[in-house]
């Protein structure tokens, strides 16, 4: 974060938010995430002046109207183009989009991957619930595949994304998994996100408690969870269960598989490099599971650094005034030779 | 053009005005303006041979005018009709508007060049041709079934049939070059040929090589050998019978240069940011006609220019957008089918009311349509093509060098109105060129973006729809304490912005948007009518017509129609004198590369009856089809 003005400790999380009514179904995700974003903003510092939340379309890209920041509720799927314009245009602003698995992956796949790639200094949030809400029900790129919905009656035929992996197939530099329900664990994921300069994918289980609750039970709930989160931490053994019983090893086949610590011994147990150049075995974990079917990894899968976007764009012209001085339009008119033609 | 030049529009020489050129011993035949075309395979070289011509007849003081004309394919197969590529340039003594109806002379490189171009020129034309290329393999690619060289069907034209290979070959042997690749240098063997026919220096073009290839000895030296073997040609074999000379036209005083529309658009576009004060952001994603300005303006970062190509069209309108938000000058140029993609974009643009800057370099359509062709069909598409009453404002630019002028006065409208404004050229304007008198930029007047810093309503609020006389609003810029606020594309209230779903409110911003952009009409001038002023039909036009039109109503003028000329900059909204204007003659018509866009608005607004001239072959109006048409209801007035 940028902010380092006076005043800032003294905000509270009411200055972050609006006169709006929030209008959200009782009991939706969203509320949850909207709370942890602004406490993270009061906590971090930052300056609602130079904080922008643009969005695209669909129930969680009515997030901006809710941050008494700067923001802008778009269009379906563009968020990450609009943003990717603002960004390089205005390095001093801190840029989020908030989007969902329809808008991010379906209509805004193509704007999505391509500002991973170039790392534009933007953190998309991606709220997944795997369904399609606003239009009321439909599946979305990453429903698992039989989904019965309104348009699915005999089940989707479709297979789903893993938004982790297509992150990491198009080059993001930061990509983490949290849940909405985990306050602690949310926060720790947006202050690791906010402290990143490059593009950051952060994808967010929320439960769509209308169209498809309880998709992510089996490692969000109480009684299953201990058994199915595997918590990443940069520079710890990956280990899990309510006894750390379970870890995961790298096979010499490149693939990640999870094995009981005590069958092969601690010392075989993967530790996570989330700063490792090569994104492979950020990717293997990756595929551990397809959704939120069996032990599943959350955290920091990774976060490395290259130079960004805006960072470029102002070099190269700043290179390039070095190069020919600040630009005269009497020369540019002039490119390519002249004659006179005298009265 | 003027009835004195009128009577010579014929190149048949008066030898009591023949001149002496010191470059050469033949004496040259003075004419008053000359239509070259060159022609050829499209790897033959022709649109450089082309460029190299115009401007060493710029540089020598005469007016032109050019018309490219290339296929779609990189390189279609050699030889075949499908890749002929052309380039015709029109050079005068005197101030002229189109690249000529006719060519005087043709240079074919081969026989499908000839083929596809010779239907073209007048009987008595002048054609050079490429002997070397007319074997049997390209004749019947060309679909000849005979010589045409041999059959007698040239007989109307003046042949001279010409080994440029042959002699391409010969002279560059001595520059080491191996016969394949001296063959390459054809193109400017046919360039020092012409050049000699028409008294061009060659200066111009051996600098030009020299920057251009010195870095390659071989090609360098094989050019130039090339181009002054076929000066010489000219010069010592008599096989051409005549020289001419076009002298140098009257123009403005002050220093020109050639600029095509592309190009004078991203100079518009690099000066609007300077007059607004606003850093400029373009991002755009290839495609033809349009290219060539993001590719200039990337090369200018030195004035903080920032280009992004873009994953796709939808994506560089959006970054445009973004930046806009941000308080650059956002700007996203493109042609036919990018337009399409954009609309949604554009619907926000409305929506939000955020400046921004549209260029559709417009080509044959719909979908792919003729890519590399011009047309000017999507003047529809621009007002209409969104869902939901989204009005943004036109502008259509005339000439090459007016894409300059049009491109400030579109950014000028956008900022000083906060709305998307879309700026129309096409594939003609893009690609032709003109001398262009520089400006002085401290000539131009300035328009700088102003910034609110300080809240507008009670208690320190900040009102984003809170709107001046011209319901304009004010733009406040991310970063500003105390402003914050979001805009989106729900329909939310006037003055706060707040999303609102009352009908009442939806009914007001749908009539206080279009207000808007109709109340621009006090911002603009009125239209001006060329031409006879008590005339009793109008000719009216918008973009790349402009030459045209202004040269076939001259000629209708000449035969005797009582006929004026109205060109229009502003086609949303239309200057406030227009309807007036209109109904104070009798007929009135509206040539377009379309079916009657045009004449469809102006019927509608104005209850006028216009009728419509179209052309939608993929190249300009001749100036004798729109004189004839005149002509024709001058007649039947009468």
């Amino acid at each position: 974060m940028t902010d380092t003005t006076t005043e800032s400790t003294t905000r509270t999380r009411k200055d972050f938010q609006t006169d709006q009514e929030v209008r959200w179904c009782p009991g939706c995700g969203d509320y949850t995430i909207l709370a942890s974003v602004q406490n993270f903003l009061v906590d971090t510092g930052a300056d609602p002046a130079k904080t922008v939340f643009v969005s695209g379309i669909g129930c969680s890209s009515r997030f901006p109207y809710y941050m008494n920041t700067y923001g802008m509720h778009s269009i379906h799927g563009r968020a990450p183009a609009i943003a990717t314009g603002l960004a390089s245009a205005r390095p001093d602003l801190d840029v989020w989009v908030v989007t969902g698995d329809g808008d991010a992956l379906s209509i805004g796949g193509n704007h999505f991957i391509h500002a991973l790639r170039r790392n534009v200094n933007l953190k998309i949030l991606l709220f997944n619930n795997q369904i399609y809400g606003l239009t009321k029900g439909q599946y979305s790129p990453t429903s698992e595949p039989g989904k019965v919905t309104k348009s699915t009656p005999f089940g989707s035929i479709d297979q789903p994304f893993n938004p982790i992996s297509l992150a990491l197939g198009a080059e993001a530099t930061f990509v983490a998994r949290t849940l909405d329900m985990d306050r602690p664990h949310t926060a720790e994921i947006l202050r690791a996100a906010g402290a990143h300069r490059g593009a950051v994918l952060v994808e967010i289980w929320q439960n769509c408690n209308v169209f498809n609750d309880k998709a992510f039970e089996l490692v969000t709930g109480k009684a299953s969870r201990d058994e199915n989160q595997i918590r990443l931490e940069h520079g710890a053994p990956i280990r899990f269960g309510p006894e750390s019983e379970h870890g995961v090893v790298f096979t010499s086949r490149g693939r990640a598989e999870i094995v009981e610590v005590s069958e092969v011994g601690e010392e075989a147990i993967a530790v996570h490099d989330a700063h490792r150049d090569d994104p492979s075995l950020a990717f293997t974990l990756s595929r551990l599971s397809n959704g939120p079917y069996g032990p599943t990894p959350i955290g920091v899968f990774r976060q490395v650094e290259r130079p960004t976007y805006d960072e470029q764009m102002a070099q190269q012209l700043a290179a390039a005034q070095k190069r020919s001085g600040p630009g005269d339009l009497a020369t540019l008119y002039r490119t390519g030779g002249t004659w006179a033609v005298s009265a | 053009m003027n009835p004195s030049r009128e009577r010579l529009r014929s190149t048949v020489p008066d030898d009591s005005t023949a001149v002496a050129d010191p470059r050469s011993d033949r004496p040259a035949h003075k004419v008053e303006h000359v239509v070259v075309r060159f022609a050829g395979d499209s790897g033959d070289g022709m649109q450089l041979t082309g460029d190299r011509f115009t401007l060493a007849s710029a540089i020598f003081g005469n007016d032109l005018v050019t018309f490219p004309s290339f296929p779609a394919e990189i390189r279609a197969p050699a030889g075949t009709l499908a890749g002929v590529s052309s380039f015709q340039v029109h050079f005068s003594d005197s101030d002229i508007h189109t690249p000529g109806d006719k060519p005087n002379v043709l240079v074919a490189m081969n026989p499908a060049a000839l083929s596809a171009n010779v239907g073209d020129l007048p009987p008595g034309g002048t054609v050079i041709v490429n002997i070397d290329a007319f074997d049997e393999r390209n004749l019947q690619k060309a679909g000849y079934e005979t010589n045409p060289l041999e059959d007698g069907s040239l007989d109307a034209y003046v042949v001279y049939p010409v080994p440029m290979t042959t002699i391409t070959v010969e002279v560059a042997k001595e520059t080491g070059a191996k016969p394949r690749e001296a063959e390459r240098s054809k193109n400017f063997f046919a360039l020092g040929l012409v050049s000699w026919m028409y008294s061009r220096p060659l200066e111009p073009t051996i600098r030009w090589n020299e920057e251009k290839f010195g870095r390659n000895r071989t090609v360098a030296d094989s050019n130039r050998a090339a181009l002054e073997a076929g000066w010489n040609f000219g010069e010592t074999t008599e096989v051409i019978a005549d020289r001419y000379e076009v002298s140098p036209a009257p123009l403005a005083a002050g220093e020109y240069r050639s600029i095509n529309g592309n190009t004078a658009t991203a100079y518009g576009i690099i000066t609007a940011g300077q007059l607004a004060n606003l850093p400029v952001f373009l991002a755009s994603y290839p495609i033809t006609p349009a290219s060539d300005i993001l590719h200039e303006l990337a090369r200018h970062k030195n004035f903080g220019v920032r280009t992004m190509q873009a994953e796709d069209e939808i994506a560089a309108v959006g970054a445009a957008l973004g930046a806009a938000f941000g308080g650059h000058l956002g700007v996203t140029t493109t042609s036919g089918p990018g337009l399409d993609l954009k609309s949604e974009t554009l619907g926000l643009a409305v929506q939000l009311e955020i400046p921004m800057l549209i260029v559709d370099v417009q080509r044959g359509g719909p979908s792919t349509g003729l890519p590399t062709k011009t047309e000017q069909a999507d003047l529809l598409a621009a007002m209409f093509g969104r869902h939901g009453e989204s009005p943004i404002p036109i502008l259509a630019a005339r000439t090459p060098g007016d894409c300059f002028y049009a491109a400030v006065e579109a950014a000028r409208i956008a900022i000083g109105h906060m709305t998307p404004v879309i700026l129309l050229t096409d594939g003609y304007l893009a690609n032709g060129s003109e001398p262009w008198l520089i400006p002085d930029p401290e000539s131009l007047d300035a328009f700088p973006a102003e910034f609110v810093t300080e809240p507008n309503g009670a208690d320190g609020q900040y009102l984003p729809y809170l709107r001046d006389g011209r319901y304009v609003r004010p733009w406040a810029l991310p970063g500003t304490p105390g402003l914050e606020h979001r805009i989106g594309g729900i329909e939310h209230e006037d003055g706060t912005g707040n999303v609102s779903y009352d009908p009442a409110n939806h009914a007001h911003m749908v009539e206080v948007r279009a207000a808007k952009v109709a109340r621009i009409a006090d911002d603009i001038p009125d239209a001006a009518v060329e031409g006879d002023q008590d005339a009793d039909i109008l000719v009216i036009g918008w973009g790349s017509t402009y030459g045209s039109i202004r040269a076939g109503v001259e000629q209708a003028a000449q035969a005797g129609a009582r006929a004026a000329h109205v060109h229009l900059r502003h086609l949303n909204p239309f200057p406030k004198n227009l309807g007036a204007l209109l109904g104070r003659y009798d007929r009135v018509l509206a040539p377009e590369m379309n079916r009657g866009q045009l004449a469809m608005l102006l019927r509608s607004r104005f209850l006028e009856d216009v009728q419509t001239l179209s052309k939608m072959e993929g190249s300009p109006f001749l100036a004798e089809e729109i004189a004839a048409k005149i002509q024709e209801i001058a007649e039947a007035r009468s």
